[in-house]
C-alpha cells in the first residue's frame, strides 16, 4: 500500500443550483439580446432585412422577460444564497472602494466576490432596470412624449454598447480565471482558491463548518 | 471577533450608491438624451455623430409585421379623386416622367435622424398638376399597397416642391423594408408623413387622418424650421 500524497480537497460551495440556473439563463438570454440587437440596429446596412419582424419579436420577448429569473431566485425560501450575495454587492468597506479605484494593486481583505466582480454584478443589474424601462419606451412609445422616446432611443443605445463591453469583459475575465468559472458549472471551489482569492469568505465558510 | 473587524474597517452601502447611480443615469439619458444628443450632433457634425451610438442609422418599423412584395413590373400608381384627369401609372410611366432629385435629412418622431439621404423621384406638385387638381380640394390623401397605413397632407402642404414620390433611394431602386419601389418623401415633416409601398394619391375635400393621425400623432408633423419652407398651414393640429 502506499499513502497518497494529496490530502483529500475541501470544497467550497460558491454558486448554489439556483444561482447557477439563473446565471445561465441571464446569459443565454443576454446573447439572444445581442444577435439580435445586431440586425436591428445595423440592418439598414446591410440592406437586406430577413425576417425582421420574428428578429424583433425575439428581442422584445427576450428583453421583457429577462429580470425574471433573478427576481424568481430572489423572493423564495431557495433565494437565501442570492439574497446574502446581493447583500454582499450593497456594502463594502472601505478598503474594497480602495482595491476598486486602484484596479487592485492596492491590497485588502477580499469578500466573496472582489469589488471588480461586485461593480460588474451591479452594473448588469442596474443596466438590466435601464434596458427594460428604455424598451419598454421605445416599444409602447404612443404612451409617453416624444422627448422621453428620443432620449431612451439614445440611453437604450448607450447601454448597449456598455454591456457588450462590459459581457465581453466578463467572458474573457472568466476565460482567464478557470477555478472561478468552474464554480459557475460545478458550484464549488477548493479551499485553497477561496484563501488566496476569497480570504474573508474561506474565513467565514470554515468557521460555519 | 466580528464587532472589530467593523469598526476597523467600517461596511458602506458603496454597491447600492452605485447601482442607483447608473439607474439615474438611465433615467437622465431619457429626460436629456434628446438635448445631449443635439449638442453633441452639432458639435461633432452629422460625419462623426453618425459613428455614435444613436446616430444616423434607420430604424425600421412596421404596423403589418411584413413588408409588401411589389414588384416593379406590377407596381401601379393611382391618382383620383377631385381631379380633371385620373392618372394610373406604372413604375416605367413614373420614371419616365421628370425626374428631380434631394438630400435631406430623415428625422423620426421616435427620435433618430439620418442625415444626407439622397432621394430621386417625381415632385408631388407635378403629379398633381398632370391630374389637374379641382377647386374643390382641400387635403390630399396617401394609401399604402396593403391598405395598412394612410397619410395626409393640406393641399397647400402637397404643393411644396420638395415633397416627393420617390423611387430611387442612395441611387437605387427604394427596397423593400424602406417603402419601395415608391415611397412618399415628406421632408419637411416626421417620418410618419413619409408613406411608404405608395399606391394611391387621393385629392380629397376634407382631411382624412392618417394611420398615425388616429394613434394620436399630429396631422401637421412638421419639423419646426429644420428643413425647407416655412409651413403654409401653421393652423392645422
Amino acid at each position: 500500500m502506499t499513502t497518497t500524497a494529496t490530502p483529500s480537497v475541501v470544497r467550497l460551495l460558491r454558486f448554489d443550483g439556483v444561482q447557477r440556473v439563473v446565471h445561465w439563463i441571464n446569459a443565454v438570454l443576454f446573447g439572444v439580446l445581442i444577435f439580435t440587437a445586431i440586425p436591428l440596429y445595423f440592418g439598414s446596412f446591410f440592406g437586406i432585412l430577413f425576417a425582421r419582424h420574428q428578429i424583433q419579436e425575439i428581442h422584445l420577448w427576450s428583453g421583457l422577460l429577462l429580470p425574471l429569473p433573478f427576481i424568481a431566485s430572489l423572493v423564495g425560501p431557495w433565494g437565501a444564497r442570492m439574497r446574502r450575495d446581493v447583500h454582499r454587492f450593497t456594502y463594502w468597506t472601505r478598503g474594497e472602494l480602495r482595491w476598486l479605484l486602484s484596479l487592485g494593486r492596492e491590497k485588502t481583505n477580499l469578500d466573496k466576490f472582489n469589488p471588480g466582480q461586485k461593480a460588474n454584478a451591479l452594473f448588469i443589474g442596474a443596466a438590466i432596470i435601464v434596458m427594460w424601462a428604455t424598451g419598454y419606451i421605445l416599444q409602447w412609445f404612443r404612451f409617453f412624449p416624444v422627448s422621453w422616446r428620443e432620449g431612451a432611443t439614445v440611453t437604450h443605445d448607450f447601454f448597449a454598447f456598455a454591456i457588450v463591453v462590459i459581457v465581453v469583459g466578463h467572458i474573457v475575465m472568466a476565460l482567464a480565471h478557470p477555478d472561478a468559472m468552474g464554480s459557475m458549472f460545478k458550484g464549488t471551489v477548493s479551499r485553497e482558491w477561496a484563501r488566496r482569492h476569497a480570504r474573508e469568505w474561506a474565513d467565514e465558510e470554515g468557521s460555519t463548518q | 471577533m466580528t464587532d472589530e473587524k467593523v469598526v476597523g474597517d467600517a461596511k458602506t452601502p458603496v454597491g447600492r450608491r452605485l447601482f442607483l447611480g447608473i439607474v439615474a443615469l438611465g433615467a437622465a439619458g431619457v429626460a436629456l438624451g434628446a438635448q445631449a444628443q443635439k449638442a453633441l450632433g452639432n458639435k461633432l457634425g452629422s460625419g462623426l455623430a453618425s459613428l455614435l451610438p444613436g446616430g444616423d442609422h434607420f430604424r425600421i418599423y412596421t404596423i403589418t409585421g411584413g413588408y409588401p412584395n411589389i414588384p416593379t413590373s406590377t407596381y401601379r400608381l393611382e391618382v383620383s379623386g377631385l381631379v380633371d384627369t385620373p392618372l394610373n401609372l406604372s413604375f416605367s410611366d413614373l420614371t419616365a416622367l421628370p425626374a428631380t432629385e434631394m438630400v435631406k435629412g430623415f428625422q423620426c418622431v421616435t427620435g433618430w435622424r439620418v442625415d444626407g439621404v439622397s432621394w430621386k423621384g417625381v415632385p408631388l406638385t407635378h403629379l398633381l398638376n398632370m391630374a389637374g387638381v379641382k377647386s374643390s380640394a382641400v387635403a390630399v390623401s396617401f394609401d399604402s399597397y396593403d391598405h395598412a397605413d394612410s397619410e395626409s397632407l393640406l393641399i397647400e402642404q402637397a404643393h411644396l416642391p420638395d415633397i416627393m414620390v420617390a423611387y430611387e433611394m442612395y441611387g437605387k431602386t427604394v427596397t423593400r423594408e424602406h417603402g419601395g419601389p415608391v415611397r412618399l418623401v415628406v421632408p419637411q415633416m416626421y417620418g410618419y408623413k413619409s408613406l411608404k409601398w405608395l399606391s394611391a394619391i387621393r385629392v380629397v375635400d376634407r382631411v382624412e387622418p392618417g394611420f398615425w393621425e388616429q394613434n394620436g400623432y399630429p396631422t401637421n408633423g412638421w419639423l419646426d424650421g429644420s428643413t425647407g419652407a416655412t409651413n403654409p398651414s401653421p393652423n392645422l393640429s
